[in-house]
């Protein structure tokens, strides 16, 4: 049978078997090494998980889409995650976020046509002493101005 | 004011690195309790240091190890909670950046205090840096000797899972965080049977703490008792929002709310008055400035009908409109609820619609009725604590801040200054 994932990835998701006591431990770390494969998780994809784990993809396809870090889509090449809880909020971060919308033209949780920035307003980041934060896919950005935005994206490949 | 404990080297480049925590005396502790201690010694002087749980619910650390029963032959499991998502707090992202060794000394301590040989950290999927942190951490006290097998030639082992989650405030609630990490969704456990201590993951004994109660660890070990308690005891309190030194302030626990706030996070800005606080993270209720003086401890915020918590002190001066900052509370606990059980998936919902329609200008009198009955209604109906924290600051400011709600729907109009024009 055709497999979705890569031999390295497979690999990786028996590695993280091995690490728990059942199996079915490995499902979160399983999804994540199979979604930074591909940016997302395919049906395919999930299968190749649930078969590796022995988990059934109805119930794999019910986990992925309870955790919020999962993408059954294909998000933008990056991903901005903008917090838009208390702290942020009482430190501008809605102008921030509007800024952001603007420049891109899209709305938070929208991806811009051409494939490159997912935007997605989020809860507290727990970094509220740096408000407003966002997320520019694994990096964290402190104290974010309209105008240290522009600079962000225009280092945006 | 006693030099901190747990963030005396916070911030210090390069820190995470074994050579430099183990320069300052790190790992000593852990290698005192394996070497020259008893595992129920250990429990023994937790218990006498009042250490209470930092997560949130703040249950006594010695008191929970005790009661995790320590058959022989049966396995048991250490989880550290590291999924922090409590609004406004940030102490363990901290600390798991900033001294991942010492967490990983507390864990080494606990465990062995527990005779529990497999630990698992449920480390937040967004805390990418901390990720990074702690896995490089954990790779080097491997590669000494602290962690694997026969550590230290004590003869005792430890094996250590960083575990990520993937974005769902519930799974820091410690059921639903086993079921997570069982790989399933993370809905949270029935209480009693399902006590970690008791029936935890795999429905074995499972010792299940937060990452800054096993922080302390090491530094009861390594001072004693009366040696720690000299510190405070100690806490960190989380402090942001409208204040100019936002950060991790490490104080005797029970410091007044106003001490922390004006002495050591820089005060408010320039010509702003104190309106409101959580003193607890956004699921404690809202205090306002005549509280300044309380003591920010368990029993003196419980009396105000608030919490200690997370400790997570969000500051708000009087730019700001309560009746947003609410609706954005009730939206994060919307958004979060796991739905499992109806008052709070549709409570949530409801209450969202009605404070939208206020702020819309769109409000009707009987709406504030409604409101402090729906959250009147959720309290002590919701299947665990994430409903039932949305009544009680909901319901504290429709106290403190009446008037504003009725301007609102009066006017249609917030008769505060703006937070976006006070900030530009
Ligand atoms: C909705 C909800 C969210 C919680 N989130 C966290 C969290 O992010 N981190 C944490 O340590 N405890 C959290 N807790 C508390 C845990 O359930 C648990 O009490 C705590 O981790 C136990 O550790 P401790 O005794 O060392 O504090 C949460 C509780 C609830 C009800
Ligand atoms: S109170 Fe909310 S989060 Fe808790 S079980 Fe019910 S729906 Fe889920
Ligand atoms: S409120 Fe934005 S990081 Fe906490």
């Amino acid at each position: 049978m055709a497999r979705a994932l890569s031999e390295a990835v497979l690999g990786e998701i028996a590695r993280l078997r091995g690490l728990y006591p059942e199996p079915r431990s490995a499902l979160l770390p399983a999804l994540h090494a199979a979604q930074e494969e591909a940016g997302y998780l395919t049906e395919a994809a999930m299968e190749d998980v649930g078969r590796t784990l022995g988990v059934p993809l109805t119930e794999v396809v019910s986990v992925a889409t309870f955790y919020e870090m999962f993408h059954l889509e294909r998000p933008g090449r990056h991903h901005i995650r903008i917090c838009t809880n208390l702290s942020c909020y009482l430190n501008g971060c809605d102008r921030v976020l509007e800024h952001l919308c603007g420049r891109l033209g899209v709305r938070p949780g929208e991806t811009t046509p051409d494939g490159r920035v997912t935007v997605e307003a989020v809860q507290c980041l727990a970094a509220c002493e740096e408000a407003p934060v966002l997320l520019i896919d694994a990096e964290r950005h402190p104290r974010v101005s309209p105008a240290a935005l522009d600079d962000l994206l225009a280092r945006l490949a | 004011m006693p030099r901190p404990l747990l963030t005396r080297h916070l911030g210090r480049p390069g820190r995470e690195r074994i050579d430099a925590y183990l320069e300052t005396g790190g790992y000593q502790a852990a290698s005192t309790a394996l070497r020259d201690l008893t595992p129920e010694k250990i429990v023994e002087i937790v218990e006498a240091s009042g250490l209470r749980g930092r997560g949130g619910a703040g249950f006594p650390a010695g008191r929970k190890w005790k009661l995790t029963p320590k058959r022989e032959g049966e396995a048991r499991y250490l989880v550290v909670n590291a999924d922090e998502s409590e609004p406004g707090t940030f102490k363990d992202r901290t600390l798991i950046e900033q001294d991942p060794h010492q967490l990983l000394e507390g864990m080494l301590i606990a465990a062995y205090a527990n005779q529990v040989h497999q630990a698992f950290v449920y480390l937040r999927g967004e805390f990418f840096a901390g990720y990074d942190r702690l896995r490089g951490a954990l790779a080097d006290a491997y590669a000494r000797g602290y962690f694997g097998r026969n550590i230290l030639g004590t003869g005792f082992d430890l094996e250590v899972v960083i575990h990520r989650g993937a974005g769902a405030y519930i799974c820091g609630e410690e059921t639903a965080l086993l079921e997570s990490l069982e790989g399933k969704r993370g809905f949270p456990r029935l209480k009693p049977p399902y006590y970690p201590a008791v029936k935890g993951l795999y429905g074995q004994p499972t010792v299940l703490n937060n990452v800054e109660t096993l922080a302390h660890i090491p530094h009861i070990i390594a001072l004693g008792v009366d040696g720690y308690r000299a510190y405070g005891p100690p806490v960190l309190y989380s402090v942001s929002g409208h204040v100019l030194d936002p950060g991790v302030k490490e104080l005797p626990i029970g410091t007044p709310l106003r001490e922390i706030i004006f002495e050591h996070a820089g005060g408010l800005r320039p010509g702003r008055t104190l309106k409101a606080l959580f003193p607890g993270g956004s699921s404690s209720a809202i205090l306002t400035a005549e509280h300044l003086d309380t003591p920010a401890d368990f029993e003196p915020l419980a009396k105000l009908g608030s919490m200690l918590g997370s400790s997570a002190i969000i500051v708000m001066d009087d730019t700001t409109c309560m009746p947003a900052v609410i609706r954005r509370t009730v939206e994060f606990y919307r958004d979060e609820s796991c739905g499992k059980c109806t008052p709070c998936r549709e409570g949530t919902i409801w209450l969202s619609q009605i404070l939208d329609r206020i702020l819309l200008g769109r409000g009707r009198m009987e709406d504030l009725d409604l409101l402090d009955g729906i959250a009147r209604n959720m309290t002590g109906t919701c299947f665990c604590p994430l409903g039932e924290s949305v009544p009680p600051s909901l319901r504290a400011s429709l106290r403190h801040f009446h008037e504003e709600y009725e301007h609102h729907i009066k006017t249609g109009a917030c008769d505060v200054r703006p937070v976006a024009a006070a900030g530009a």
